[in-house]
């Protein structure tokens, strides 16, 4: 018999599923971001088209989704290696929430900068 | 007095069991070991079901409690039925004898390829090994220690869904004692036990050993020490 859902619902199992979902989403990004480096390879005029449209209110706010996704991929990244890696305390839900605010505010920072 | 209606998992196979109804009279400060002996005791003599000391120490009462594997002697129905209903199923990860009762062999079975066994060099002639209690090495022993087996963390694992060959919390909390055991001979041979894709670094540290483990212990700590101690055996070429 497998666990469902109800053994599974701990903060560091959420922390996990977010870990994952964040790095998945990101890799489907990564050749809309290769393609959209490439249009500088098309000409200046290309480019700056392609940089106009990415001033409309609505891909703003996808970019700092994307924002969010990056510093909580990083951040949740980076919780795992101080556990893993420094001497075993009591702190991981403690770092698990630091990750969290650090993912939030790199997320409230870009919004603030583009609007 | 009210009553508390409990589903119980029935059958020889997971697979080809199901969820029978019953009603238990609710009492004050009962467990949930109390709830499923008076089952087997008044209403179906036929339920199969696991325990010994009743008090926290054998291991031999887990099972599965409203979808979260816990010891069940000592938890108490208040904290898990607030609703009035009970769901007790088999431990998961292994498979079902009958009705609650698990064949336990593979979860031990994975303690023996954890080289979970001491190796000292000494014999009685020569005289007790000297280990401080308060050296680090100590500590780390100290911290995992107290496993009694029950299976909890085994049964709430993820990985070891996955992965059935994973060797699980429990045997590689256990590694992780005799690693800190200075008088232990077989490091490097149980090094090499633990890893690899069914070792430590299979585990993604969900950490749901941890929250799950009766005896407070953290299994997750204990792994994390043996990432770590395969890591440099590695890069001093030692294993």
């Amino acid at each position: 018999m497998k666990n469902d859902f109800r053994s599974r619902n701990h903060p560091a199992y959420w922390a996990f599923i977010l870990h994952r979902m964040s790095g998945v989403a990101l890799s489907l990004f990564l050749p809309l971001h290769f393609w959209a480096l490439g249009q500088a390879l098309q000409g200046e005029i290309k480019l700056q088209g392609f940089l106009r449209w990415t001033e409309q209110p609505w891909v703003k706010i996808a970019e700092t989704l994307l924002v969010v996704l990056l510093a909580a991929h990083m951040s949740g990244g980076v919780r795992l290696l101080m556990l893993e890696f420094l001497p075993w305390r009591s702190w991981h839900k403690t770092l698990l929430a630091l990750a969290l605010g650090v993912s939030v505010a790199m997320g409230l920072m870009f919004l603030l900068s583009v609007f | 007095m009210s009553e508390l209606t409990v589903r119980i998992w029935r059958g020889l196979e997971a697979e080809n069991g199901e969820f029978q109804d019953y009603k238990v009279p609710r009492l004050e400060s009962q467990t949930v070991l109390d709830v499923v002996t008076y089952v087997q005791r008044r209403v179906d003599a036929s339920l199969s079901y696991r325990f010994a000391c009743r008090v926290g120490v054998c291991g031999s009462c887990a099972m599965s409690v409203n979808g979260v594997s816990r010891w069940t002697c000592r938890t108490h129905v208040s904290k898990v039925a607030k609703d009035g209903l009970l769901e007790i199923a088999p431990l998961r990860n292994l498979p079902v004898i009958k009705d609650l009762v698990t064949d336990m062999s593979v979860f031990f079975d994975k303690w023996a390829k954890a080289r979970g066994q001491f190796q000292g060099e000494h014999t009685r002639h020569e005289a007790f090994a000297q280990v401080k209690p308060d050296s680090k090495a100590r500590k780390n022993v100290d911290a995992a220690i107290e496993c009694i087996g029950c299976g909890v963390c085994y049964s709430s694992c993820e990985v070891v869904s996955w992965n059935a060959d994973y060797l699980g919390p429990a045997a590689l909390s256990r590694a992780w004692t005799l690693v800190n055991d200075v008088r232990d001979v077989a490091q490097k041979e149980r090094l090499q036990a633990v890893a690899g894709d069914a070792g430590c670094q299979a585990c993604h540290t969900h950490i749901t050993c941890t929250e799950r483990c009766p005896k407070g212990i953290s299994p997750t700590a204990g792994i994390a020490g043996l990432k770590r101690a395969v890591l440099n055996a590695s890069l001093k070429g030692e294993l």
